[in-house]
């Protein structure tokens, strides 16, 4: 039984710091940046982009066969590049967490669902949600430790 | 558990049993449901330009998931347009009550082996593999639609009732497992009143209604899953022995099941969220490269990923959660009926799953219903001023948040009713909570 409640406490620790902690993390130093996103049905290459909080970064997409667009979540910025053109796009990443972009041009059939995410900053969503997650069921066995332990 | 019957309202009452107002709904819903088959065949072939894709998809959808399913169970089922040309063939009537043996069905019985919802299982497992060219091309769309709707009145003109809902819906497999969850109940008022009937004309029907669609005594119900809300036993019940409940959410719960159909049906739907979470939602663009490339090579290993994931790789790790609890409750029955029991700690999981999933990719594609609207076969029309509406994703800001919440609250909801059937099924539910727990981290990491 007290074996279970160290678990149980332990576990609401690990939920709570990891929720918190990347809070308090050492940001790395604004940079200048530039991506080169190639855009083909339906997909981007690269799809996964990585930035620190503060970064000035230049968005370079490239379409590889249709017209294909770029609208960023959360920045509420949009691009479009036409067939072997180069589109460019500049801003400042001051908003830390985890973003999808997406075609905002029709390509196809499965344009709907071609999106590529874009981090700012460690992916503080997932760690947030994940500590929530964890510290939530915790807190939720705490409360009902005879039940949990039938 | 408190029950508040809503029958009781002389209104609501007489709503539910009058046959006219569910007509008028099923003739709206059949003309959308005929137009989306005709939009998906002669309509524009994008996608988000066509009533098929943008209202079965996005607008139906949304609300089979969001709203319909946890907050009324099969009150979809109650007024699908897909099984009625069936069913108004195999009574010979429409509205008014036909006498027996003028409508055109063999009326068989459907085969024993097959009363089960293992034919649903694979109806849907096999829409979910081909989804990514269903969800965005309004021809392939067309031809599911159309044969869903032949099919079903094909199993009425062959086998009694609604075999087609019952036994081969890949939609109604699903809904009758959340429907478990539903505040909303049809239920009897007393077994003791349907004991002692002997015509049960809620099953074989009277001068008053028809005999139960879906099979079901109502004297018998414990659960939603098969009871379509069609409301014939509330008309027939010759001592108004029927009601109809708001009850606490997953009430069905608490008496879990001990089929393995079931079961399975959990982990499928479990399983299918996370891999389009993956595959439709993701930034990898192999992967949607591999689910839409139907026939090649990257598409069979897709499938078996695919196949692997929902019907061994979860369904073992279940059944090791299931055996860690009761080892840790030194139970030494068989794991097969515990296993089926703490399946439905699965339910509230998946249902939040596919509520995540469904925001993801509903609130990015919502302005396209305003544009279909106005131009639904994406033929440059304008009827309603909206065609124009340029793209633009809705709340992009609340939506992590919004996942995150639905995601936790799926959590809690399925340890809780972990810890509801853990001591019925004879184990602990510790290891089971700990692998829900694992399944919503998985699901957070593929959202986020």
């Amino acid at each position: 039984m007290k074996s279970a409640m160290i678990f149980r406490l332990l576990m609401l620790a690990g939920g709570l710091a990891l929720a918190l902690l990347p809070s308090f993390a050492q940001a790395a130093p604004p940079v200048e940046r530039v991506f080169r996103i190639e855009a083909s049905s339906f997909a981007y290459k690269p799809g996964q982009i990585q930035l620190n909080l503060g970064d000035r970064v230049t968005l370079e997409l490239v379409s590889m066969d249709v017209v294909h667009g770029l609208y960023l979540d959360g920045y509420d910025l949009s691009l479009t590049a036409d067939p072997g053109q180069t589109a460019r796009l500049t801003f400042v990443a001051d908003r830390a967490g985890s973003f999808r972009f997406r075609c905002n041009v029709t390509c196809g059939a499965m344009h709907p669902f071609m999106i590529g995410k874009l981090t700012v900053g460690p992916n503080h969503s997932f760690t947030l949600a994940a500590g929530l997650t964890i510290s939530a069921i915790a807190i939720f066995l705490l409360i009902h430790p005879r039940r949990a332990s039938q | 558990m408190t029950r508040h019957e809503l029958t009781r309202f002389p209104l609501i009452k007489a709503l539910l049993k009058n046959r006219w107002p569910q007509l008028a709904v099923y003739a709206a819903l059949l003309a959308g449901f005929i137009f989306a088959i005709f939009a998906g065949f002669v309509g524009s072939p994008v996608g988000n330009h066509n009533f098929s894709i943008v209202f079965v998809w996005i607008a139906w959808w949304a609300m089979l998931i969001l709203a319909a399913v946890p907050f009324f169970g099969r009150g979809w089922c109650a007024v699908c347009p897909i099984p009625l040309p069936g069913e108004w063939l195999q009574r010979g009537a429409i509205l008014e009550l036909a006498p027996t043996g003028k409508g055109v069905s063999l009326g068989r019985r459907w085969p024993n082996p097959l009363r089960n919802i293992w034919m649903q299982n694979i109806s849907f497992t096999l829409v979910a593999l081909f989804s990514s060219v269903i969800l965005t091309m309004p021809l392939i769309t067309a031809v599911v639609l159309s044969a869903m709707f032949f099919l079903a009145i094909g199993s009425s003109m062959v086998f009694e009732r609604r075999a087609f809902c019952r036994y081969l819906c890949p939609v109604g497999g699903f809904i009758g497992l959340y429907s478990q969850i539903a505040p909303l109940e049809l239920r009897v008022k007393t077994t003791r009143a349907c004991a002692s009937c002997k015509e049960k004309p809620c099953y074989h029907g009277s001068e008053a209604g028809y005999g139960c669609p879906w099979q079901v005594f109502p004297g018998g119900l414990q659960k939603n899953s098969y009871c379509g809300l069609c409301m014939e036993c509330l008309r027939t019940c010759p001592v108004d022995n029927i009601a109809v409940n708001l009850r606490p959410f997953s009430s069905d719960l608490a008496t879990p099941t001990k089929r393995l159909d079931e079961a399975f049906k959990a982990f499928i739907m479990v399983g299918a969220a996370l891999i389009y979470a993956g595959v439709l939602l993701g930034p990898w663009g192999a992967l949607k490269d591999a689910a839409y490339r139907i026939g090649s090579g990257v598409w069979f290993a897709y499938v078996g990923v695919f196949l692997s994931v929902l019907f061994v790789l979860m369904p073992s790790l279940y059944a090791l959660a299931v055996k860690a609890g009761m080892l840790l409750a030194k139970t030494s029955s068989a794991v097969r009926p515990a296993f089926a029991a703490m399946s439905a700690a699965l339910v509230p999981l998946g249902l939040m799953f596919w509520v995540a999933f469904s925001l993801g990719f509903v609130f990015t594609n919502a302005t396209y219903i305003l544009a279909a609207l106005s131009d639904p076969l994406g033929w440059g029309w304008n009827l309603f001023g909206t065609a124009n509406i340029p793209w633009q994703p809705l709340f992009t800001g609340l939506l992590a948040p919004l996942q995150t919440l639905v995601l936790i609250a799926g959590m809690l909801w399925s340890a809780e009713t972990a810890q509801k059937v853990a001591s019925a099924a004879g184990v602990r539910p510790l290891p089971v909570i700990i692998y829900c727990l694992l399944a919503t981290l998985v699901m957070l990491g593929l959202l986020l």
